[in-house]
């Protein structure tokens, strides 16, 4: 029997691509033609072809802030990943406990971004700050306004206890799709608590963790409100990460055209570590 | 379209993606693509190839407008060939 090819359905998915054309391509397209011009007002600007793009592919400053976003998202990845993991593996997973649990551990997710960066703020601060005040009883001098690797540790931790939540919710979903037989051969071959996880519980999470990595990637590339609430950037550039210096140069210069081609640099990078991410991934699935 | 600071390069950048998407739309529907094993170290369909030679080129340009003074025509034949390659052999 042969298969009819009716195409009509794609008529259906018009609506999305209408939305995803105003909301996304024409932008994109307009942050295009401001990187090579010179814009004064909408109607004197000059075509300078290609000489943003050079200024900002040479700017020290920038090369510093790509830097410490690879960094930083890397170091969250490291931590958020595996701490996800061992939270929901400990989250109890029947009755009034299961419950509560799900309730406290998403609280962090409900936070709004800014709030964040003040509960932080002030969380951190020695004089008033729970976390400032320990680490000064512990005879720390802890302070994230004047040093750099205090200033990281706090966004580092900020982060991660913003958004852990969401790879531990993430995980728990997977682990509760796991059909009880498996943990039964289990006990019944006497496998032990390590092999369980190993051979069991990490493999049919595979799929929550390529969603929860990539998600994860994605956002702490593009972090913005919550290192600019806590540090500003600070002390000196040391936690300005690329968004920062992106507003920076966009609002606070009003720089348009070396704006629109750091935004073109920067979207180019996310495209390529995003494509390679899901690449690598979906063919690690493919062979399995 | 004034909002949009349109210069000449810039829409004929897009035109000539928008004929790209075009061409390879009507070429799918003609002939489907079939997933298949070439230099490159994954499976790809021709989409697959164009997203990947597009996204070299762009950062082949971006390469030779920050390190060299040679003319960004060059960067073009050289990707306009790699493309060529790409979707052959990829």
């Amino acid at each position: 029997m042969t298969k009819v090819e009716n195409n009509k359905a794609w008529w259906l998915v018009m609506p999305v691509f209408l939305i995803v054309a105003f909301s996304a391509i024409i932008p994109l397209m307009t942050v295009v033609n401001y990187s090579v011009q010179d814009i004064f007002d909408p109607y004197t600007r000059y075509f300078v072809g290609t000489e943003w793009f050079k200024q900002v592919m040479l700017d020290e400053r920038l090369h510093d802030a790509l830097i410490r976003q690879f960094i930083f998202s890397f170091t969250i990845l490291l931590i958020e990943i595996p701490l996800g993991i061992m939270v929901a593996l400990m989250m109890p997973t029947k009755g009034k406990g299961a419950s509560l649990a799900l309730i406290l551990v998403a609280i962090p997710l409900l936070i709004p971004w800014n709030v964040v960066g003040t509960i932080w703020q002030i969380f951190g601060r020695a004089d008033i700050g729970l976390f400032g005040a320990m680490m000064a009883k512990l005879g720390i001098n802890y302070n994230y306004a004047s040093e750099p690797m205090h200033a990281w540790l706090t966004v580092v931790l900020m982060d991660v206890w913003h958004w852990t939540p969401l790879v531990a919710l993430l995980c728990y979903s997977g682990l509760r799709a796991i059909p009880e037989v498996y943990y039964q051969a289990a006990r019944i071959d006497k496998a032990s608590r390590w092999a369980v996880f190993r051979y069991i519980q990490l493999p049919k999470l595979t799929n929550v963790l390529i969603i929860g990595v990539l998600l994860r990637f994605m956002d702490s590339f593009m972090i913005y409100t919550e290192p600019f609430v806590l540090t500003g950037g600070g002390p000196g550039t040391s936690t300005t990460f690329l968004s920062q210096s992106l507003v920076q140069q966009a609002i606070g210069q009003f720089d348009l055209g070396p704006a629109a081609a750091f935004s073109l640099v920067y979207f180019l990078i996310i495209l390529l570590v995003c494509w390679v991410f899901y690449t690598t991934i979906m063919h690690m699935q493919k062979d399995k | 379209m004034v909002w949009m600071s349109w210069t000449l390069p810039t829409a004929a950048f897009f035109a000539g993606i928008a004929l790209i998407l075009v061409a390879m739309t009507t070429w799918q529907a003609i002939s489907p693509s079939v997933e298949r094993k070439g230099f490159l170290p994954i499976e790809t369909t021709r989409g697959d190839r164009l997203f990947i030679g597009l996204l070299s080129s762009a950062f082949v340009h971006l390469g030779f407008v920050a390190l060299s003074d040679v003319s960004l025509y060059v960067a073009t034949a050289l990707c306009v060939l790699w493309m060529c390659f790409l979707m052959r052999w990829g």
